[in-house]
């Protein structure tokens, strides 16, 4: 009886070494070697795996960052400037300083600006509905309010606000990923310079109408009527296409634009109350 | 025993009430929009400027790719401008606004009405003049004509299809035309043939209009080699694989054009249309339309020039219903809901379909029960609730595993879902994406 325990024991045995040897040399023999930068450079991503970056996840863009010879464009936009320096340290190279950026929706057209002409019926995500009309309202540049941006964002930076039909982007936690950038099918969001406090001054409206028709659809619609361009002392606003756009990387928050349109379709938000502000013109911000 | 395609289908309500209405001619509107993109294929480009005069028939856009067509004037008149309007699609597109002055035609279209058997032209010359004419299939795809009449290398055509089927509920404007001018659509049937080199056609028709099948039976034999072939009725026998399927028993291949299997087919307004072209020099400006709906006081057929206001059609029918809940355009199955009654007719309305409140409200979908219907229902053998769940999670590559581009969009899965689930509304954002994806790839 205790000889059998022993034979299996001793068989065992030798099977369980003689397995160890051979995995010690084939593993030897078929190695991959890693760059151990790349745990490192991975450990010092946010490890969102959002894609804001370009690429499939945190882990392939540390690759790409081991790999390439400098950092010129690469840029992880949820870290920012922060986590592209302690990358370069660990690469010793040298990150490229990008300003942080935060993500817009240029649509303003809350139901109390834009009434409805229609109903749509049908499964409801934007990209459905703008493949099969403009939208419920006269405005087919504007807002659709299904929430495409709101169901991709991974870092519950949008609010969807269906009571009102557009959703808020939360300045605090977006990380300018782009991800809802690509979603919108009306092509609203627009990642803009993150000035201090968040404050920003911004056309907040696509519609490339003529100005009449613009105005019949929307209370807060870009007529085009040129007036804040002439205003603008920094060329941060051009004319295109009976839209206004204003390049935040040149505008210097001084306001004076959002004082002369006439449609009050530029928004100025988190700026300190302004001495004489009707109380009209609270309501019409989004902001808050 | 009658033909028909094997797989699937759905048997939806008829709904033909406006079968034995005639055809009437639609008085002239005041002023008309012609979109400037009525077909499928490149947008014509617009060759007239404000304040030109236009007469009937004259080309004011012009096709701008082999995938094009023209675009002729529908009304005399004025141009009032070249500009952007809403169409059908939903959207602003660029069209070309006519005020209407008279009715004076281009002297070279023959506006008698009588019957012209006799051509002698060749295929060439055949073809040349329906492209002239700005044909497009006048079945609800648009696709342009003469592209179909030219085979890509290497392939034959072997029999010519023409579609009397109108499977599509409500729908009669086909129906009217067969009765009221069936010699004609044999003769365009005949030029058709003589276009392709080809010996047989068949006009593939639904049983449910025994007396167009009685009337055209009796026409054909005045011209050999086209048959009448009587058809079970069952949706979506009017799609070309289907219709492909029920006469010659072929099957196209997935991803393939019927000319795969040597066929070629054309709707009966198209072949109708081919004849006016060809015979009375007449480029198509007109169509008919039926306008119809169980709310409408005068379920109508109209014949109706292009560009004419929606509003102005449903007017002639007796007016809007109070209890209108949607104006489509087309049939209940794949017509479209319009935003605005004030869009035009186009190359590719069929029919103006006016539902109450009641009728046309969809109701709350609730979650897929796999009961299996929309698969059995599917004339193209798919899984729709596949691809539905495929298309909502962005799972692009597996959708077109599963030959989402194969869908004809008929809509019989949404029909027969006892879930009322939205199948085809995320099929066919699929389809569009993969078809993106697919063309991006080419490039």
């Amino acid at each position: 009886m205790s000889i059998t325990i022993i034979y299996t024991i001793a068989t065992l045995s030798v099977i369980g070494t003689s397995a160890a040897v051979i995995l010690y040399f084939v593993a030897q023999k078929f190695k991959v070697y890693e760059d151990p930068r790349i745990d490192q450079v991975e450990q010092s991503l946010p490890g969102a795996n959002c894609g804001g970056c370009g690429f499939a996840g945190c882990r392939a863009f540390a690759d790409t960052c081991v790999k390439a010879e400098n950092l010129a464009g690469l840029n992880c936009p949820v870290g920012g400037n922060e986590t592209m320096g302690k990358v370069a340290d660990i690469l010793g190279l040298v990150a490229e300083k990008k300003d942080p950026r935060t993500a817009f929706i240029r649509c303003n057209g809350t139901c109390d600006h834009r009434p409805k002409t229609s109903q749509f019926d049908g499964a409801s995500t934007c990209a459905i509905a703008a493949s099969v009309y403009g939208g419920e309202t006269d405005c087919q540049w504007g807002c659709l309010g299904y929430g495409d941006c709101f169901d991709v964002c991974e870092f519950d930076a949008i609010e969807l606000r269906a009571h009102l039909g557009v959703p808020l982007i939360i300045d605090d936690k977006c990380v300018a990923c782009g991800k809802c950038v690509d979603a919108c099918p009306k092509n609203l969001i627009e990642l803009r310079k993150r000035n201090p406090k968040d404050r920003k001054v911004v056309v907040a409206c696509r519609n490339k109408d003529k100005g009449a028709v613009a105005r019949k659809a929307c209370d807060v619609a870009c007529i085009g009527c040129g007036k804040c361009e002439k205003e603008c002392k920094f060329d941060a606003i051009t004319i295109e296409n009976n839209l206004a756009f204003i390049d935040s990387d040149k505008c210097k928050l001084c306001r004076k634009c959002v004082s002369v349109c006439p449609t009050n379709s530029i928004i100025e938000l988190n700026f300190p109350p302004r001495k004489i502000v009707t109380e009209e013109k609270e309501e019409c911000t989004t902001e808050k | 025993m009658l033909k028909t395609f094997k797989l699937g289908g759905v048997h939806p309500p008829e709904n033909k009430i406006s079968a034995n209405a005639k055809i009437e001619v639609l008085p002239l509107p005041k002023s008309v929009f012609i979109p400037v993109a009525q077909h499928i294929g490149a947008p014509a480009i617009p060759v007239v400027n404000k304040g030109d005069v236009v007469k009937v028939g004259q080309i004011i856009a012009k096709s701008s790719s082999f995938v094009s067509t023209n675009i002729h004037s529908p009304v005399s008149g004025k141009v009032k401008k070249v500009d952007v309007a809403t169409d059908s699609s939903g959207y602003t597109r660029q069209g070309i606004f006519i005020d209407v002055e008279g009715d004076e035609w281009l002297e070279e279209i023959d506006r008698d009405e009588t019957l012209k058997t006799d051509f002698d032209f060749d295929a060439k010359t055949i073809i040349q003049k329906i492209q002239d004419a700005g044909i497009v299939g006048l079945g609800g795809a648009t696709f342009p004509t003469h592209v179909k009449l030219v085979p890509p290398v290497g392939m034959k055509a072997e029999v010519l299809l023409i579609n009397g089927v109108e499977c599509e509920p409500y729908l009669t404007s086909d129906h009217r035309l067969m009765l009221e001018k069936p010699e004609e659509i044999m003769v365009g049937t005949k030029i058709l043939m003589k276009a392709l080199n080809v010996e047989k056609a068949f006009i593939g028709i639904e049983n449910n209009k025994p007396d167009a099948i009685q009337l055209l039976t009796s026409k054909a034999s005045k011209y050999p080699g086209i048959g009448i072939v009587p058809l079970k009725v069952k949706y979506p026998q009017g799609g070309e694989k289907q219709l492909i399927k029920a006469v010659t028993g072929k099957e196209v291949p997935s991803g393939g054009l019927p000319i795969a299997v040597g066929a070629v087919v054309s709707n009966v307004g198209t072949a109708f249309a081919v004849y006016e072209a060809v015979q009375k020099n007449k480029p198509l400006f007109e169509r008919v339309v039926t306008v119809t709906g169980k709310g409408v006081k005068k379920p109508s057929n109209f014949k109706v020039r292009l560009g004419t206001p929606t509003t102005e059609l449903i007017d002639a029918a007796g007016g809007l219903p109070e209890d209108t809940g949607k104006i489509i355009s087309g049939g209940p199955m794949m017509g479209k809901a319009l935003a605005t009654p004030d869009v035009p007719v186009t190359k590719g309305t069929s029919g103006i379909l006016i539902l109450a409140e009641s009728e046309a409200k969809r109701r709350e979908y609730i979650e897929c029960i796999r009961c299996g219907r929309c698969v059995s229902v599917c004339p193209m053998g798919l899984e729709p609730y596949l691809l539905m769940t495929v298309s909502e999670k962005h799972l692009f590559d597996r959708a077109e595993n599963e030959r989402v581009l194969d869908c004809i969009e008929c809509g019989s899965c949404s029909y027969t879902c006892p879930s009322n689930r939205p199948l085809l509304d995320y099929i066919r954002y699929g389809k569009a994406k993969v078809g993106q994806i697919v063309r991006s790839r080419k490039k």
